[in-house]
């Protein structure tokens, strides 16, 4: 018989600390969809993913259920579209994000992830193609997300991609601007992107991937925040090891339900990624365990060493709770996201430049922040420079996910709602990056050995 | 199938007789039953077996949740396999 306690603990888990499962993913291959005929090529893309993933939204709710765990979203990732779309003679890739956005509207997921090329070292006239089309692409669709990968420890980092990259994020908030820009709530600029992520906008199913499999992220920013408050004053290994503990914990119950959810669905399980994705809600702030572990408030000094930690240890106690981890396995940081972020953001102590020292020991990288709107495209770029050039050197996946919301200025707050949260627009530098960004080509992989 | 049945709440007459008639009804067998009072809560955690039940588990859970309005309680049902993945290595 199970111990009475730890059953009540695990209910006050789900109940009073937001403990949940944030995402089953099933990743789908959209390789056997090219088509020289772009028109078909839509209608199989349409039809392999509602094929494949008909089940997934129902089958998650029945695990919820007999669980007793709320999964709080379902959702796919595809093939990178540019590789898809760049077989058919076709100029215009809207009509492939349209498909998209109708399948999964179809299969009841509430993203679908893979409008996305990699071009690290080069751009195919595909991928060139793809980029030039996401404004449009993101305005015209609900549930589409859209990366790009523009560096890589290997390649180094393509800054012809980044200057795109730059304007392209200008025109989606452009052409969603009587939203708030939120399409660029859907983009997002990779270094090192991982071919396993289930967690949005980030994810596409990379090549190297089976025809369709489930991974699974989990969470638990809540769960971890309460066991610390139990340690209060004690020592960095006493706070480690609590951390340790409780994300072994939290990640079994990931296991499980992606086994639960792999079986079900008659899909191979992936991964389980073993992120602390934080919600807007009260109590499920990442924010808020580092100020439990004394700091007065996120973003002010000591703030990048609570961050490692944390980081570590939560990889640290879910790799041996999982058969197969992957993803991008670390604590999130997306400011809008997380009501602790918000609060150190709006009280003027967490600041860009911070948060970039804070993706240098932790996953993901500048997320979800709101820039003023009058950010010129070649400083965008230079922020997914420096962003970039942290992941290439450091063999570590890096992320931009920027709002420069029309028409907003610092001291305004753009509202997305939901997930998405609410986001104060922070100050960027306003001296110029423009003959840096202008120069393009690429800086070089770095060396490996010679390490001190 | 094993399941949990967790009740918590105001202790008052007849929570033990109502959710086991309830049970009995749907043809849920219990295996083990503990039941404190916790800082001042009423707790029960039943093990059952739902395996020969009447009706499928996610039912279960909502005739228990509407017993549990009428009740003021909370009760839930959940797999047996979420508590041991979590606290059994």
């Amino acid at each position: 018989m199970l111990n009475q306690k730890d059953i009540l603990s695990t209910i006050e888990m789900i109940d009073q600390q937001h403990l949940d499962i944030r995402t089953i993913t099933m990743g789908i291959s959209l390789l056997s969809c090219c088509d020289p005929d772009a028109a078909r090529a839509c209608e199989k893309i349409y039809d392999k993913i509602t094929r494949c993933a008909e089940k997934l939204v129902a089958t998650g709710e029945d695990i919820e259920r007999e669980f007793g765990i709320p999964i709080v979203n379902k959702r796919i990732s595809v093939t990178p579209m540019a590789l898809v779309a760049g077989a058919s003679g076709t100029e215009d890739y809207v009509p492939f994000a349209l498909a998209l956005d109708r399948a999964a509207r179809n299969c009841g997921v509430n993203f679908i992830g893979g409008y996305s090329a990699l071009v690290q070292k080069g751009m195919t006239a595909a991928d060139e193609r793809l980029i030039r089309s996401i404004p449009e692409a993101l305005a015209r669709t609900e549930l589409v997300c859209s990366s790009v990968n523009v560096g890589s420890t290997r390649a180094g980092i393509n800054m012809d991609a980044v200057a795109l990259m730059g304007r392209v994020i200008k025109e989606t908030a452009a052409a969603t601007a009587d939203r708030d820009g939120l399409g660029c709530a859907k983009l997002v600029v990779f270094c090192n992107a991982v071919e396993d992520n289930p967690f949005m906008a980030g994810a596409f199913h990379g090549v190297g991937e089976a025809e369709k499999v489930i991974n699974v992220g989990v969470s638990g920013p809540g769960v971890v925040y309460h066991a610390l408050q139990s340690v209060k004053g004690a020592p960095f290994d006493v706070v480690a090891e609590t951390v340790k503990k409780t994300a072994f914990r939290v990640t079994r119950m990931g296991q499980l339900v992606a086994q639960e959810a792999s079986r079900r669905l008659d899909t191979p399980f992936g991964i389980v990624d073993l992120s602390l994705a934080p919600t807007p809600a009260i109590g499920d702030s990442v924010a808020r365990i580092l100020e439990e572990m004394g700091l007065e408030v996120c973003g002010t000094h000591g703030t990048t060493a609570a961050l490692a930690l944390l980081n570590d240890a939560v990889k640290k106690g879910g790799v041996m709770a999982s058969s197969s981890v992957g993803g991008l396995s670390g604590a999130f940081i997306p400011v809008s996201e997380d009501e602790g972020m918000i609060a150190a953001a709006e009280a003027g102590v967490l600041c860009l430049d911070k948060l970039e020292a804070m993706t240098c020991v932790c996953s993901v990288g500048l997320d979800m922040i709101a820039v003023p709107g009058d950010t010129p495209a070649e400083t965008i770029s230079a922020i997914i420079a420096d962003e970039a050039a942290i992941g290439m050197v450091n063999n570590k996946t890096t992320a931009v996910r920027l709002l420069p919301a029309p028409g907003k200025t610092v001291g305004d707050r753009i509202e997305m709602g939901g997930l998405l949260g609410s986001a104060p627009v922070m100050p960027v530098h306003p001296e110029s990056s423009g003959d840096f960004i202008a120069r393009g080509g690429r800086i070089p992989a770095p060396l490996h050995s010679l390490k001190n | 199938m094993n399941a949990i049945v967790t009740v918590v709440g105001q202790d008052k007459v007849g929570i033990i007789a109502a959710v086991c008639a309830l049970l009995a009804e749907n043809n849920v067998n219990i295996l083990d039953i503990s039941q404190t009072i916790l800082q001042g809560s009423f707790t029960m955690v039943m093990a059952v077996d739902a395996g020969a039940s009447k009706v499928s588990i996610g039912e279960l859970r909502e005739l228990l949740e509407q017993l549990g309005k009428k009740m003021e309680i909370s009760i839930r049902i959940q797999r047996e396999e979420i508590f041991d993945a979590m606290h059994r290595i």
